[in-house]
């Protein structure tokens, strides 16, 4: 049986999530084989084996957290060449798709990005336009390079060897072009990521000001949940850019959206139009986000949040 | 300097956009082009770094006929002149076939700082500044939500999912930027006069060196192989807040299991 390949997402030494999502995709079309590039394979090797992965392929060298992309995708192609994998999956990251990018020029492959789902033949399923509409795309050429959006399959435990194989790769001066000096990151506090969280609640002009995003964060905290912002939210200095959602920010796929003082612009909806559940929190009526929700409040969000906030609270006590 | 900017038509965002039924390419007749709205931050970088820093700006882009239009609006914008790549053996190309064309003419032109846009609006495959970095053996400044260019050295701050990276590269290179890093100029009654009488050198395949065989939809490195429009989401339930507004969507969350 051909090898899947699947490139790790991790930061620190944690393995992000979707590093499980793309495991548990991949053992449907091969043998699962992780590459790891970077350090802490070692710490990481029984979660990736918990999840299926029969080979961990690691490329420890301090070049790959050193430069943008490039070195990974030559760790990638390098693999690509020797083991002639049924196929490739990444994370339909901004840096996921860069990789997935690259190599597909070095492997004289095809590339989809943005995938939400994937049937037998490799055939991947992609929601467009705002999510108007829906895509089934394959790669022709090459070797299936394909980028899966995060939350979008449920993560399943089956045990795998995880084997390390040390992986040399001699990274070429040409990826070693983009040198990155300072990673700067931001505050994440205890809350959930916001591409991985289950319950997602964002906050859109509506919410006046960066201490009324206090209320925000509130419900998000009675909710287990990630905070997420509109862009007008995010222009207006209230919330920090990461946290934005749509288009230009992130894409968000949880089990449940919450959407408060957000209008539904169609920017906005390409980065949530895939969340299972919606629910929306808005004093106009007439506001197009109310066209995706599965339950609707008109009303004041200084009123209904607050209320909602001490019911949530009620419930958990019984 | 010599910046190109890399600018692609688009359909409007706001209106309805579809699929061909025959070859599942967008329809790109039936609707209005616009520039992609997240080349204009692009075009605006290129024509600040010329400013501060002196040189041209060139607007590359690689579209039909009715692209021209938007390269006159860009040149509006202050760009000096346009290089329009037009061939019908262009049609249907993938990402990966956009960026062997674009590449095959910038390696003609030639370029300091290549500039593109994060994403286009129509395809969002955010793809095109990596595999151009790649085609191009030059660095990848992608992403950049500041830029600074100093002699031949350009450090970017590039923004990351946790927050930002510091890069630093030397020219030439490849640069994408993201829309929080400037606010494009609108085009004055004097640029849009002066535009009229800007160059704009068109290119065929042949004129830019790109084999036909390696472009268009008969040799895309990807196939659509179906679409239909998502059916509508079941119209969900809508109370007005009567005072209980946040007692029903508790109820609603305890019903459907989140709390
Ligand atoms: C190239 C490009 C990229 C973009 N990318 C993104 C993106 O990634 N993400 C994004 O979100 N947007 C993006 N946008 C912007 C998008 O077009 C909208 O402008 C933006 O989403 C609007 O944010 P909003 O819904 O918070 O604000 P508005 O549209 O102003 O809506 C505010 C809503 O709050 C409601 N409201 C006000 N007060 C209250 C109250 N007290 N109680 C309850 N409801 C209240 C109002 O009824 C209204 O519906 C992009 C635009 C462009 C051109
Ligand atoms: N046909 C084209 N002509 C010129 N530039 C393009 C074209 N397609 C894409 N680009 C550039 O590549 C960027 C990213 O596009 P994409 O990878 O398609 O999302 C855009 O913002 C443009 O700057």
């Amino acid at each position: 049986m051909s090898e899947v390949l699947v490139l790790a997402e991790h930061t620190d030494g944690e393995v992000k999530k979707v590093t499980f999502e793309l495991l548990t995709l991949a053992r449907r079309f091969g043998e699962p084989a992780v590459v790891w590039a970077g350090s802490g394979a070692e710490a990481a090797k029984d979660r990736l084996g918990e999840f299926g992965a029969a080979t961990v392929y690691v490329a420890a060298g301090p070049e790959f957290g050193e430069y943008v992309a490039g070195p990974k995708a030559e760790a990638l192609a390098a693999l690509v060449a020797e083991k002639s994998p049924a196929a490739v999956l990444v994370a339909s990251t901004p840096e996921g798709k860069e990789v997935a990018g690259r190599l597909a020029i070095k492997t004289g492959s095809g590339v989809i990005t943005d995938a939400v789902g994937l049937d037998e033949g490799l055939v991947a399923e992609q929601s467009i336009f705002g999510g108007a509409i829906v895509v089934q795309s394959r790669v022709k050429t090459g070797t299936p390079i394909i980028a899966v959006r995060p939350n979008s399959v449920t993560p399943q435990a089956e045990p795998g060897a995880a084997e390390l194989v040390p992986l040399e790769v001699q990274v070429s001066d040409a990826a070693k072009g983009a040198r990155i000096t300072e990673s700067v990151v931001a505050e994440r506090g205890e809350r959930p990521e916001l591409t991985e969280a289950s319950i997602v609640v964002s906050g859109g002009r509506g919410v006046g000001s960066a201490e009324q995003f206090a209320l925000i964060e509130r419900l998000a905290d009675s909710l287990g949940a990630a905070v997420g912002a509109s862009r007008a939210a995010t222009d207006a200095g209230w919330y920090p850019h990461q946290f934005q959602v749509g288009q230009t920010g992130k894409t968000v796929a949880p089990q449940l959206y919450l959407a408060v003082g957000i209008s539904g612009a169609i920017q906005h909806r390409a980065g949530m139009q895939t969340s299972k559940t919606i629910m929306v929190i808005n004093k106009d009526s007439e506001a197009p986000i109310f066209e995706l929700a599965d339950f609707g409040v008109v009303g004041d969000l200084f009123n209904v949040v607050p209320q909602l906030v001490e019911e949530i609270g009620k419930h958990r006590q019984v | 300097m010599n910046i190109v900017v890399c600018v692609k038509q688009v359909p409007d965002t706001w209106a309805e956009r579809k699929l061909r039924p025959g070859d599942s390419t967008l329809d790109r007749e039936s609707v209005d082009g616009v520039i992609n709205e997240l080349d204009e931050y692009a075009i605006e970088e290129g024509l600040r770094l010329a400013e501060a820093h002196g040189g041209e700006v060139t607007i590359l882009t690689m579209g039909p006929q009715k692209a021209a239009e938007s390269i006159r609006k860009a040149l509006s914008m202050g760009c000096d002149k346009a290089v329009h790549l037009l061939d019908d053996g262009l049609a249907g190309s993938d990402s990966s076939q956009t960026s062997y064309a674009l590449a095959q003419v910038l390696g003609q032109i030639g370029f300091d700082l290549v500039i593109l846009g994060s994403e286009s609006t129509d395809a969002r495959t955010g793809l095109l500044a990596a595999m151009l970095a790649e085609r191009l053996g030059v660095p990848q400044m992608s992403l950049a939500s500041k830029v600074e260019v100093d002699g031949q050295a350009i450090r970017i701050e590039r923004q990351t999912d946790y927050g930002y990276d510091k890069v630093e590269a030397g020219l030439p290179a490849v640069l994408s930027v993201v829309e929080k890093i400037n606010e494009p100029r609108y085009p004055s009654f004097k640029g849009i006069m002066a535009a009229k009488k800007k160059p704009v050198q068109t290119l065929s395949l042949a004129d830019a060196g790109i084999d036909p065989a390696m472009v268009g939809l008969a040799s895309a490195t990807t196939e659509v192989v179906s679409f239909a429009q998502r059916p509508p989401r079941q119209a969900g339930t809508v109370v007005k807040d009567e005072g209980d507004g946040g007692a029903k969507a508790a109820e609603y969350l305890a019903a459907q299991k989140f709390i």
